[in-house]
């Protein structure tokens, strides 16, 4: 696997406050990876050091094997910053039309970008008649400009709505299918874990866990819930035989089992046969592993 | 070179589109217009043709008016770009800082050229029309043209410096507009006083001449008297303009343009997005 970003123990103090604290990570060919914290938790600043936009402490950054920031890793680099704002008296065809000769790419690939990104009908209306989702996606379209070998993209998704996030994500499949490897960093948990190869959580500056969901999952140990449902009328005797079970709303018991208890709580539902409808197996989301590191780091 | 082009392109856009175009060409017509129609007595007198005491006229005028629209065009140039969050995204671009200055230098340029060349071409218009002799004073006007651009530059670049360093785009304008007073105005007052109170001294003889040459205004004002035969024709600053070496007035109105992209660009430098 060639590496496309590498980050190793980078720090970066503001204030005597430390933003980053020996923060470590390895984006390969092809990865996405997903970068999630509270606010103030360093993503943006993270992301501002390795383009190159503020300088660093101490530490090793290496963007797409240059020094960031330089022309060279410039070159191969995309950034979307988090509310990417644009000249409000240009319009999105113009707006492209600057940021691709910037790459010294042709500005007739302005029409096709903007299509890409669902805004084919708006490219002759000035920016400052755009909603908030539309500048997003002249963002977007802007960080697609010339093959990047890397995208940075700070909350990519914020302000979009369910469907574009949808084809936003696919977009970025597309990217990372051709080699691009994607940073990303975004609060919409859902959609990271099912698109996303590999997760860094930052809290306060520092890394509080790193690796695939999987990774994630076994390192935070955390129940497997089974939904069981009863079949009619075999409700009481199966809140009997469950008796750890919380009964929900709609008649269903809940039941925690465990990391590592899986196998049996399931072994233990089958045994009783035709008193079950249906189970559901719900793995911890990264939404509980995430408020669970959170928590353990007192936040 | 597509990179400035493209800073370039984008800042005359929004030059036009902010209707800055269109008020810096009014605020040089009407000025302009207005001197040539107030300009016509002194002609008799002096002997010499209508364009040229224009010119001297316009001089005066450009000397208060050019600074302060390539400091209004300039204020909101780095500022502008922090405020609106545009700057990170444009930095992380593969473009220097020194490039997307020059592109909006140049774009800047464009539009106080446009400006000039109605306001001093309505002039040109206005004196032809009444006094045909006056074409022999068109080499004046077009040399007062390009050290205007020049003067222009000059206060484009200082302007883009005060932008970057003040980062807002409030705090930019209230220093251009403080600029502008020291540099225009209370500069020259200052050196009235200094020579009323020397009398023939020290100030007067040594000081006085690099004191002029020294600020771009002055030294603009001074290449541009000094050059026209109708030096007599201005009051003021204009008597010192025969005891003062042409050369040195070029000089200085061609090192200050450069002297202030350099000092913008090292001021942008320093900016952190």
């Amino acid at each position: 696997m060639t590496t496309t970003l590498k980050l190793s123990r980078l720090t970066k103090t503001y204030q005597g406050v430390k933003a980053l604290d020996a923060v470590s990570l390895e984006v390969g060919r092809g990865e996405r990876v997903a970068l999630l914290g509270h606010n103030g938790a360093g993503k943006s600043t993270m992301m501002k050091i390795l383009l190159g936009l503020i300088p660093y402490d101490s530490g090793e950054v290496q963007v797409t094997g240059a020094a960031p920031g330089s022309a060279a890793a410039r070159k191969r680099v995309a950034y979307l910053p988090e509310n990417a704002a644009f000249h409000p008296a240009l319009t999105g065809r113009e707006m492209l039309a600057f940021y691709l000769r910037l790459r010294g790419e042709p500005v007739s690939a302005a029409a096709g970008l903007l299509d890409r990104v669902g805004l084919g009908s708006a490219a002759g209306r000035r920016i400052g008649t755009y909603s908030k989702g539309m500048r997003q996606r002249v963002g977007l379209a802007q960080a697609l400009i010339g093959r990047p070998e890397l995208l940075v993209l700070d909350e990519p998704t914020s302000g979009l709505d369910p469907v574009s996030r949808r084809d936003f994500y696919t977009i970025l499949d597309g990217l990372a299918a051709d080699g691009a490897s994607i940073l990303l960093s975004s609060h919409a948990l859902t959609e990271v874990e099912a698109r996303t190869d590999r997760i860094l959580i930052l809290s306060k500056g520092v890394q509080v866990a790193a690796g695939t969901l999987a990774d994630l999952r076994a390192q935070a140990a955390l129940p497997t819930r089974l939904r069981v449902r009863p079949a009619s009328g075999a409700g009481p005797a199966l809140a009997a035989a469950l008796a750890e079970g919380v009964p929900q709303a709609d008649g269903a018991l809940l039941i925690e089992v465990p990391d590592g208890g899986k196998l049996a709580a399931l072994a233990r539902v089958t045994a009783l046969g035709g008193q079950v409808a249906d189970v559901d197996v719900e793995p911890p989301s990264l939404e509980d592993i995430y408020s669970h590191v959170s928590r353990r780091d007192g936040q | 070179m597509t990179r400035i082009l493209a800073s370039f392109t984008a800042e005359f856009r929004i030059a036009v589109r902010n209707r800055w175009v269109a008020i810096a060409v009014v605020m040089m017509v009407l000025f302009s217009a207005v001197l040539s129609a107030a300009g016509s007595a002194p002609t008799g007198a002096l002997g010499a043709d209508r364009l040229s005491v224009t010119v001297a006229s316009l001089t005066s005028l450009a000397v208060y008016l050019v600074p302060l629209v390539a400091l209004l065009l300039a204020f909101d140039a780095v500022a502008g770009e922090i405020e609106r969050g545009t700057l990170p995204l444009l930095l992380a671009y593969p473009v220097s800082r020194a490039e997307v200055l020059i592109g909006k230098m140049g774009a800047h340029l464009a539009v106080l050229a446009l400006a000039l060349l109605a306001g001093y071409g309505t002039a040109a218009v206005a004196a032809v029309a009444v006094d045909p002799r006056a074409l022999a004073g068109l080499p004046a006007l077009f040399r007062l043209f390009w050290s205007s651009l020049l003067l222009g530059a000059t206060f484009l670049g200082i302007g883009y410096a005060l932008s970057a360093w003040s980062r807002r785009p409030s705090g930019a304008a209230g220093l251009a507009i403080g600029l502008w007073l020291v540099a225009v105005v209370l500069y020259d007052l200052a050196l009235l006083a200094g020579i009323v109170a020397s009398g023939d001294g020290f100030f007067t003889t040594r000081v006085f001449p690099y004191a002029l040459i020294a600020n771009p205004a002055d030294a603009f004002r001074l290449f541009n008297l000094a050059a026209s035969g109708a030096t007599a024709a201005a009051a003021g600053v204009g008597g010192a303009a025969g005891s003062i070496p042409i050369w040195d007035s070029l000089g200085s109105i061609l090192i200050w343009p450069i002297a202030a992209l350099m000092l913008a660009i090292a001021a942008f430098r320093r900016v952190v997005p």
